[in-house]
């Protein structure tokens, strides 16, 4: 019986056209929407990760509550000993020391007065260690634009537009303006050894890098941090591995009643994060869901059509002592196998288009100029194993639905109304 | 006594609500047939003829009386086991042919068997063996498009008797042919009653037809007026 239906789909082409293009489309079009978005999430994941807020992140209980003000007066003492422990209980991840920190960049003239002066913010890394793995993870080599990256104390980095604006020449000395932890005015210089752009809006508008070392001593913070950022070893995020690893470590080492014992927060349950990724983790359910409402009602009613075009096979089939039920299964079998026709070369197409989209990307970089979201300016799709399947879950549900809806009309007709229409 | 017969109506009324009245397409019918019987029900249009066929062939069902096919009481039927007497005792040839248009003449005469799930041999034995006795054993692989109005009906009178149901219900079968493909069909018709003892019931007002009877039933506004029995055959004009 399979062969006889396989048969006709093949042989009729307005049985399998227009379904089988339908199909097509709405599979491409999920497929390449999943993959998207899949991209979206895993640049804005690592982003985030790499400059934000690491795959766990270490702060003060203090202060974490405020960590978007970055009050470094909360910010950890002596965090050499800390680092070491934690390296010694979780030797399967990585530590790195971090300080963000804000102020006013001051460009002085060959005089001393000063030529330019613009808001800054800053990031505090470990640079100068050879074991430190921040150069490779923030892809520093790469993003340089201009110079170098420093190579002793007192040198720093800053972005490359922050440094046309303020016209900032390599080799130039320059001062930070900014307060100490114990909130004390602080000054200090540096000079402009390279400058950068890292494609994140956020990071490109007015940014300097420099050395964590250096930072401690200017804003006086010596052995300390104001976050303490964790990465697993492989650089993927693994959601429920982390929030066990947050778990034990906050039962081991923090204490509520003490505002400046450590917390550990995973990168999903940090401010925001969880809100945005389950929003589009909701997106791409109501996109597969729209998907196959749309496809459904189309193939609907292209069922209804098809049945209203068959009438007579299937009023010859019931005089021929096919039941009601069988046919009525018949027909969805047809429809499931045109849905896997137009699944299969839906997902084709929809993983084609998303692995150009993977190599090539999409520049948004104009639409980010304001923007405060750690994200690359050029989002790239993202095939994962399950682009391979998603397609299949509208493609075949809606193909059922649809057959499933119109067939109905099998059950509610008469027979002997089927064999008088046959007469026409 | 009653066992020998193969359908059997008693009281048989049929009827639709036409406004605030109703219509008796059948009127307390009371017939009869015989295994191996080549009858026919002839009358004007909107006597019953139709009706009566549907309901013998279980696709309608009686609004009084009963209805006996087969021993079965088609009243009785739910929708599937009606269908499992259609599919194993009962063959539908109609005016229009109602071929499959994207099957071949092969898989349109087949397609019965596949719903008795008999195995791929039984099948085409079965199949090339009607196509014979319909004498479109060569044709087997067109498509109905490429059939005369004569073949196509052929074709349908082949898949109609393949699986050797031991009745048929021919409703106007020579509606559409002219006089020479009429005659060959109703010849044909005939030898496979005489071969295979298959009872053949028409509905009809084709004289052509009229004449191959051996059994002619005159129904007028769903009654029935005359049932005239022929002692051979109601030889071709003779009737």
């Amino acid at each position: 019986m399979i062969k006889f239906i396989f048969k006709g789909i093949i042989r009729d082409r307005s049985r399998f056209l227009f379904p089988v293009l339908t199909i097509t489309f709405g599979v491409a079009l999920s497929v390449l929407g999943y993959c998207y978005f899949s991209g979206v999430m895993t640049s804005w994941i690592q982003t985030s990760a790499k400059f934000e807020s690491g795959h766990l992140k270490i702060m003060s209980r203090a202060y974490a509550e405020i960590a978007d003000q970055v009050p470094n007066d909360l910010a950890f003492i002596g965090v050499k000993n800390l680092t070491a422990d934690l390296k010694k209980d979780f030797p399967e991840l990585i530590f790195v020391n971090r300080i963000r920190f804000g102020g006013l960049f001051d460009v002085p003239d060959e005089n001393g007065e000063t030529k330019a002066q613009g808001p800054v913010m800053g990031l505090a890394v470990d640079l100068l260690s050879e074991e430190s793995p921040e150069r490779e993870m923030l892809n520093l080599e790469n993003a340089v634009v201009r110079g170098r990256l420093p190579e002793k104390h007192g040198e720093m980095l800053i972005s490359d537009e922050f440094a046309r604006r303020l016209n900032v020449q390599l080799g130039q000395s320059a001062t930070l303006i900014g307060s100490t932890m114990y909130g004390n005015m602080a000054t200090a210089n540096f000079t402009v050894v390279g400058t950068l752009r890292f494609g994140i809006a956020a990071m490109d508008r007015g940014t300097m890098v420099a050395d964590i070392a250096d930072i401690q001593s200017a804003l006086d913070m010596e052995d300390a941090a104001g976050e303490i950022l964790v990465f697993f070893n492989d650089y993927v995020y693994r959601k429920e591995e982390a929030g066990i690893i947050a778990d034990t470590f906050n039962a081991k080492y923090s204490d509520e009643n003490d505002e400046f014992s450590p917390v550990m927060n995973s990168l999903s349950s940090q401010g925001g994060m969880a809100d945005t990724m389950g929003m589009v983790d909701s997106m791409m359910g109501v996109m597969v869901f729209s998907f196959i409402a749309v496809m459904s009602i189309v193939l609907w009613n292209a069922g209804l059509v098809g049945s209203l075009r068959r009438y007579g096979e299937i009023g010859v089939r019931l005089a021929m002592g096919e039941s009601k039920g069988h046919l009525y299964r018949s027909m969805i079998t047809e429809s499931l196998m045109i849905g896997a026709v137009g699944s299969i070369i839906g997902t084709a197409l929809g993983l084609a288009f998303s692995y150009y989209l993977q190599v090539k990307g999409i520049n948004i970089g104009s639409m980010m100029q304001n923007a405060s979201m750690m994200i690359n300016d050029v989002i790239r799709a993202k095939v994962t194993p399950f682009s391979f399947v998603i397609g299949f879950i509208p493609g075949l549900l809606a193909t059922f639905l649809g057959t499933s809806i119109s067939g109905i009309g099998i059950y509610k007709r008469q027979t002997s109304q089927l064999i008088k229409e046959l007469e026409v | 006594m009653e066992n020998s017969f193969l359908i059997k109506t008693k009281d048989l009324v049929k009827t639709y609500p036409v406004g605030h009245t109703t219509l008796f397409a059948l009127n307390r019918v009371n017939l009869d047939f015989k295994p191996g019987e080549f009858a026919g029900l002839v009358g004007p249009s909107g006597s019953g003829k139709t009706t009566f066929l549907n309901i013998v062939g279980s696709l309608d069902s009686p609004s009084e009386g009963s209805v006996v096919v087969m021993g079965k009481k088609i009243e009785d039927l739910s929708h599937k086991q009606a269908a499992w007497l259609r599919n194993k005792n009962i063959g539908f040839i109609f005016q229009t042919f109602n071929l499959l248009p994207v099957y071949t003449v092969y898989e349109n005469v087949e397609f019965p068997l596949l719903l008795l799930n008999l195995s791929p041999k039984e099948r085409k034995e079965k199949v090339m063996k009607a196509l014979e006795w319909v004498k479109l054993a060569d044709r087997a692989k067109s498509k109905p498009a490429q059939l005369s109005g004569g073949e196509s009906q052929r074709v349908a009178v082949a898949r109609a008797i393949v699986k050797k149901p031991s009745i048929i219900l021919a409703d106007e079968p020579t509606a559409n042919l002219d006089a020479e493909n009429s005659f060959n069909i109703l010849d044909t018709m005939e030898e496979l009653n005489h071969e295979l003892n298959t009872t053949f019931i028409f509905a009809t007002h084709d004289e052509k037809v009229i004449k191959y009877l051996r059994r002619k039933i005159t129904l007028v506004d769903g009654k029935v007026t005359k049932d005239e029995v022929y002692e051979q055959k109601n030889s071709k004009g003779d009737n």
